[in-house]
């Protein structure tokens, strides 16, 4: 009782911006449950919502460790294919487990192996700690090569998605693997951005600002770092599940190589660092870039531009984009998008 | 109550155990133990040593602090000011000596257990959370006080919801206090650097600790805001009871406002009195004329 005063006093309710969020929110729902599964093709859902939402959901996790806690990162692949093997085999050697839980305790298994490989963050910084998850990146990658139970012996090493289904319902068709993939997104990027606004996040972000302040004042330093790489970890593994099973159907190990790590850093230094809509700017820009250079280069220069060249092109536009975001705008696109909102705001009013 | 009760409990302990040292080790713990079983010694330090590669940055430092007063340790650069306060605050190791808080002694201080030893300080370069605003700033100083689980928190439990809302309610006392009501919501890198400093001490203060361990406060400040934060400083002694020591560069500053003041010179205590006798004191004017007073910078390290 006294509480809900307290909050009340508090908070002055803004009936604008509560009108305004609901709009929000709802046409986000209206599009991704109603316009997306009416209208959207199936090269727009296969070749470019997958990814988008899979990357997105990675980009959370990993901005969770890396732009909140401040820890760097590049074993994110790793822990997205622990994500993705361990729920192959949960599936496949536990009979009739229903998906959801398939899905967490994938992510689980991935959360166990954040930690242990979170534990050389408790000693090392900065870039001596990246180059230690790199471990993880390698030994993950080397032990489902080396062990043919990971794959039920599969002769290279490739796993297929199960048949998908929820409470019976079939989800194998490319809108079902959307809806499936478009609501683990939002379940779990909601519970994300409650927890960076929860006592446990701004203990992130003093870690990460401050590691001694922090620790004098009490923030048990030692169980928050290792929290940020657990919970980062579980959700960058559930990424790794919509990767194999909604994305691809067919992984290999090595699917879950270096450059996939990378990318992953690149979207949250491109989106935004501590930002969650960073996560997911990033990641659309991420995914939109290969087809856009493709058809630009297609454009100009015909039939010269093969996939060799774009390839390579890619990479200098993302290189170098990089270096622009880092030294122009180390906060991204997000920090873009709001200067944006704000001009237009301005405009209009 | 119950923290009450286990505070108790805790310094019957740990008295037991500074007895059964007093027994086992020589004349400066036996001392040690003593003052820590004095109600009204908040902390005590005892034949403090400390060396850098060689160098001595204190050597056998005494020091006793009494219950509400404002203890100032005041000394040229690199007297080793700074080396204390952070033996103290168990950022540093000490080599030699125990350090007795509120009835526990250490030969090494937990940094980790320091909120919950009672004990707060701020830092001589500002130590706050630039991507956190001036309210969590300062709501993260009750960190230690908080027992709810992340879990707990995304789920909106009511455990943490009474956390947040206790917490809140001591964070809005200590804005007023420190008149931080208008800077209240922006980011704390935002803010002008003695407002910074301000907020440094609002995150100490919403703790509520026994003792206040505050590292040149008035550092790189006008004379306008040095006046404001000694007066904050007063209050803050006056209306919480909180026990302070004060580290100062600047002789002048801590003179009006110290109970007693102990002088560090070359990482020894050369006096050690209230303000008017270590004024007078040969030795501190020695100290002080020799070397070059009154410049703002690092002094240890």
């Amino acid at each position: 009782m006294a509480v809900q005063a307290l909050d009340a006093a508090r908070l002055p309710v803004d009936w604008a911006k509560l009108v305004q969020k609901l709009a929000l929110a709802t046409a986000l729902f209206v599009v991704a449950y109603g316009v997306v599964p009416a209208y959207a093709s199936g090269y727009l859902v296969e070749a470019i919502l997958l990814p988008f939402l899979a990357l997105s959901l990675a980009a959370v996790g990993l901005n969770l460790l890396t732009g909140y806690c401040g820890q760097l990162s590049l074993g994110s692949s790793a822990f997205m294919a622990v994500g993705a093997f361990g729920a192959y085999n949960f599936n496949l050697r536990v009979e009739g487990l229903p998906l959801a839980v398939t899905m967490i305790l994938a992510g689980i298994s991935a959360a166990g192996f954040g930690v242990v490989f979170g534990l050389p963050s408790l000693r090392l910084r900065g870039f001596y700690l990246a180059v230690s998850t790199l471990a993880a990146q390698f030994f993950v990658q080397w032990a489902l090569t080396k062990f043919g139970w990971f794959s039920n012996d599969n002769p290279s090493g490739v796993i297929s998605a199960p048949h998908l289904a929820v409470a019976g319902l079939s989800l194998d068709s490319a809108t079902g693997r959307y809806l499936l993939s478009v609501t683990t997104v939002m379940v779990l990027t909601a519970l994300v951005w409650r927890l960076v606004n929860s006592a446990t996040g701004r203990n992130f972000i003093a870690v990460r600002d401050n590691e001694t302040a922090a620790r004098v004042i009490g923030v048990p330093v030692l169980r928050t770092k290792l929290l940020a790489f657990a919970i980062s970890s579980f959700i960058i593994g559930i990424a790794g599940v919509l990767w194999a099973f909604t994305y691809l159907r067919t992984v290999e190990p090595a699917g879950f190589n270096l450059d996939r790590s990378f990318q992953i850093l690149f979207i949250i230094i491109i989106g935004g660092l501590a930002s969650i809509r960073g996560a997911f700017l990033g990641a659309a820009f991420i995914v939109v870039l290969p087809l856009f250079l493709s058809r630009l280069g297609a454009f100009l220069f015909g039939g010269l531009f093969d996939s060799g060249v774009l390839d390579m092109s890619q990479r200098i536009v993302l290189g170098a984009l990089i270096i622009i975001f880092l030294i122009a705008e180390p906060s991204g696109l997000s920090a873009l998008f709001d200067r944006l909102k704000r001009r237009i705001g301005s405009r209009s009013s | 109550m119950i923290g009450a009760s286990l505070g108790a409990a805790a310094y019957e302990r740990a008295s037991e155990i500074s007895a059964i040292l007093a027994v086992a080790n020589p004349v400066g713990d036996r001392r040690l133990a003593r003052l820590s079983s004095r109600p009204d010694v908040v902390l005590a330090l005892s034949g403090i040593g400390i060396s850098f590669g060689g160098v001595k940055a204190l050597s056998d430092v005494d020091l006793e602090v009494e219950v509400g007063e404002i203890r100032a340790v005041i000394g040229p650069n690199g007297a080793g000011k700074s080396s204390l306060i952070n033996i103290i605050s168990g950022l540093y190791h000490a080599d030699r000596g125990r350090i007795a808080i509120g009835g526990q002694s250490f030969s090494r201080v937990p940094a980790s257990r320091l909120a919950r030893l009672g004990v707060a300080r701020t830092f001589q370069n500002l130590a706050l959370f630039g991507g956190l605003s001036v309210r969590n700033n300062i709501a993260c100083g009750r960190v230690h006080t908080r027992r709810a689980s992340f879990v707990e928190h995304i789920a909106g439990l009511p455990r943490a919801r009474s956390e947040d809302a206790g917490i809140a309610e001591k964070t809005d006392q200590i804005v007023a206090f420190l008149h931080l009501e208008s800077v209240a919501d922006r980011l704390v890198a935002t803010l002008p650097y003695g407002l910074q400093k301000r907020v440094e001490l609002a995150r100490a203060l919403v703790a509520e600790p026994k003792l206040l361990l505050l590292d040149e406060p008035m550092a790189g400040m006008t004379a306008t805001e040095k006046a404001e934060m000694a007066g904050f400083v007063r209050a803050a002694r006056d209306r919480h009871g909180v026990t302070i020591i004060l580290i100062e560069h600047d002789i002048g500053v801590v003179m009006g406002l110290s109970d007693r003041v102990a002088v560090l010179d070359y990482g020894r205590k050369i006096a050690d009195g209230t303000p008017a006798e270590v004024r007078a004191d040969p030795a501190v004017i020695r100290a002080y004329i020799g070397t070059a007073e009154g410049e703002n910078g690092e002094d240890i390290r």
